[in-house]
């Protein structure tokens, strides 16, 4: 079915055709369209689903993972203070391995108050151990939302699907809802291994030493990397059944490419006609949006970039006396390689600000201006 | 689940702590320096004994009268500073 | 690839009409983006809402700066505020207003058209007297007057979109579907 829907009720159109079992949310702006659609669904009958209403976002993470832990399909949403809130639990989440999916819509952290768009609330939970999918369209983040499920429910790990504040959460645009049938094949109901079974009692997350401790974290990293090669199974797997594919990134015109740009989300969406625009003029740039960050697809960004002329890196954040995290991440995976390209990290878009082609021109011309790069982040219309 | 704690390396554990060993392996009456003694006489029944225990080491028998678990009781007194009927003593232990 | 700003006060509903429109362009199977100008939304502040159209799938994510054509569904704005900003010569301003087209002499250069959509949403009670929503009615305007997209798929759209009164709603587009003047006397 086509519609024209918002990227916040693509995400609830993706816990509907995924079938939540449970949902439990506290509204936040710009979150608040995706409860909001999943209560009428829920209201309606349209989705067989427990609204479970809470005081906190904690709250809701904490319903989140009883619901889960109880082997309930669990579905929730948040953004920035509210995703900040939920940081101790987002831990806990990991390390009991819960198969969560969670909507964030990137919003900049306060103060001041502020409601647009910004990935450093995300980013600051990277070390959470929850999977990380930035996404560029109205239609990838629904898609994503089914995704997530099918890789969540094989590592026992959580998903965040991530989405940017108005620009992505309140546009507007075509999407295919795919059948609910269909996506059922794709996504069979889940049946959880380690429930909470009355029948078959156990403790859960009890004290635990330092003997084995260290063993469990070690399990997490190790699902955590096999997730990397699940994403592209099930990314094939959903390409192959509803037309679309999915991967770890998304490369445009790079194949002869001697200038590189890497972005997410929206950003590396409006890079596409820049990309599209100079290659007329005849300039060898390219693009590789960057989709899944955590677990970071390190081997591949390698085999994508070495040996390049050079790299650009633009992040909507910033981690405070250091650089953007993708820039940082991307320059990290290529440090043992030989031919490493330098590498130029921009700050771009901070709080909401626009990035219009012409910024992301800019970027592209001053990297292939400069010979090297003069310091380890440059950032793009600071008001001077 | 088994009650004590089988697995030799990461491959063997489950994915979180998961019934990492029960309490019921560990034999905590060992740590015991008092034991409590109820003298049943005094005893009403009341089964104020058996709620406050914190390791769950006190039970009913069949007449309702407490009965201590030495395999568990630590020996902290507080069954002897709740009774209200001063029926629990406290002895040392040989 | 189209791009169309509208301008309105909040309340009116200027983001829905950019919607409506989008939904409408969607129907006949056409790529859409529409996005509105978020700040803090008040009730008669004045409201930016933004369309792009096109034949191949929309990537560029950031506002609309140069606009090929203007919609306007509060004739006051005008001159409190710059709305033809960016646009593009030879650009559209569909202006909600019971003046002739000639009387708007100061958009010199542009393609202007008027249609009193207000008298029509009055008509068929949509909003409240003091604040019609003329959101429906200029949508049908816009059909006749540019032909960007048909009056079948508007009147599909409206149907869709509209919350309450679709059948009003409806019928404010058709409406001024069959009033508008397609070709209007140019400034």
């Amino acid at each position: 079915m086509q519609k024209v829907i918002m990227g916040n009720h693509a995400l609830s159109w993706g816990a509907l055709l995924s079938r939540a079992e449970v949902i439990a949310a506290y509204p936040i702006t710009p979150q608040t369209e995706v409860v909001e659609l999943l209560s009428n669904m829920c209201a309606d009958g349209d989705l067989d689903a427990q609204f479970i209403k809470v005081e906190s976002e904690h709250s809701a993470m904490a319903a989140s993972m009883g619901a889960s832990a109880a082997g309930a399909r669990t579905f929730t949403a948040t953004s920035a203070q509210g995703l900040a809130l939920m940081h101790e639990v987002l831990h806990w989440a990991t390390g009991a391995r819960l198969p969560i999916v969670m909507g964030n819509i990137n919003r900049a952290m306060a103060p001041p108050w502020t409601i647009w768009t910004e990935q450093t609330d995300s980013i600051s939970e990277r070390d959470t151990g929850w999977l990380q999918i930035y996404t560029s369209s109205i239609q990838e983040i629904l898609d994503s939302v089914i995704q997530a499920y099918k890789v969540a429910e094989q590592v026992y790990l959580p998903v965040m699907v991530v989405l940017d504040s108005f620009v992505l959460s309140h546009t507007n645009e075509n999407c295919d809802i795919p059948d609910q049938s269909k996506v059922d094949a794709y996504l069979p109901k889940f049946e959880n291994a380690y429930k909470l079974d009355v029948n078959k009692p156990a403790a859960y997350g009890g004290l635990t030493g330092p003997d084995w401790y260290y063993e469990l974290r070690y399990k997490i990293q190790k699902d955590t990397e096999r997730s990397l090669d699940l994403f592209v199974e099930t990314g094939k797997e959903f390409g192959e059944m509803f037309g679309r594919e999915y991967g770890l990134v998304e490369t445009y015109k790079l194949d002869d490419a001697d200038t590189v740009l890497v972005s997410s989300a929206s950003i590396a969406s409006t890079a596409r006609p820049v990309i599209d625009a100079m290659r007329e003029e005849g300039h060898k740039v390219g693009l590789i949006r960057v989709r899944v960050f955590r677990p970071f697809p390190s081997d591949l960004m390698r085999k994508l970039l070495e040996g390049r002329k050079k790299v650009l890196v633009v992040d909507r954040n910033i981690s405070f006396g250091m650089s953007g995290a993708f820039y940082e991440e991307t320059k990290a995976a290529l440090y043992n390689v030989k031919n490493s390209p330098p590498m130029w990290g921009y700050i771009a878009g901070l709080g909401g600000r626009d990035v219009p082609t012409n910024v992301v021109r800019d970027m592209i011309e001053q990297t292939m201006k400069e010979d090297h790069p003069s310091g380890d982040i440059i950032w793009i219309g600071v008001k001077k | 689940m088994s009650d004590e704690i089988k697995w030799k390396k990461e491959s063997d554990m489950p994915l979180m702590a998961m019934s990492m060993g029960r309490m019921t392996v560990n034999k905590t009456g060992s740590w015991r320096n008092l034991r409590p003694v109820i003298e049943k006489e005094k005893c009403i029944k009341c089964g104020i004994c058996w709620k406050f225990c914190p390791d769950v080491s006190i039970r009913l028998d069949e007449e309702d009268y407490p009965v201590v678990d030495l395999e568990f009781c630590k020996g902290c007194g507080i069954c002897a500073v709740e009774c209200p009927k001063d029926a629990i003593t406290m002895i040392k232990e040989e | 690839m189209l791009e169309i700003r509208f301008h309105g006060r909040g309340g009116q509903g200027t983001v829905v009409a950019s919607k409506a429109l989008a939904f409408a362009v969607a129907r006949e199977g056409r790529f859409v983006q529409t996005f509105p100008e978020y700040g803090v939304e008040r009730r008669g502040a004045p409201v930016v809402a933004f369309t792009r159209i096109d034949d191949v799938p929309i990537y560029i994510r950031s506002k609309i700066y140069e606009p090929d054509h203007l919609v306007v569904l509060e004739p006051t704005l005008i001159g409190a505020i710059d709305v033809t900003e960016g646009l593009k010569p030879g650009g559209w301003i569909i202006i909600n207003s019971d003046k002739k087209a000639a009387e708007f002499g100061q958009f010199a250069g542009f393609k202007v058209a008027t249609f009193d959509a207000t008298s029509v949403a009055l008509k068929y009670r949509l909003g409240s007297s003091a604040a019609p929503i003329v959101n429906t009615a200029i949508l049908g305007a816009l059909s006749k007057i540019t032909g960007f997209v048909g009056i079948d798929a508007v009147r599909e759209a409206v149907r869709e979109i509209a919350p309450v009164k679709k059948d009003e709603n409806v019928k404010a587009a058709e409406e001024a579907y069959e009033k508008a003047e397609a070709e209007q006397e140019q400034s």
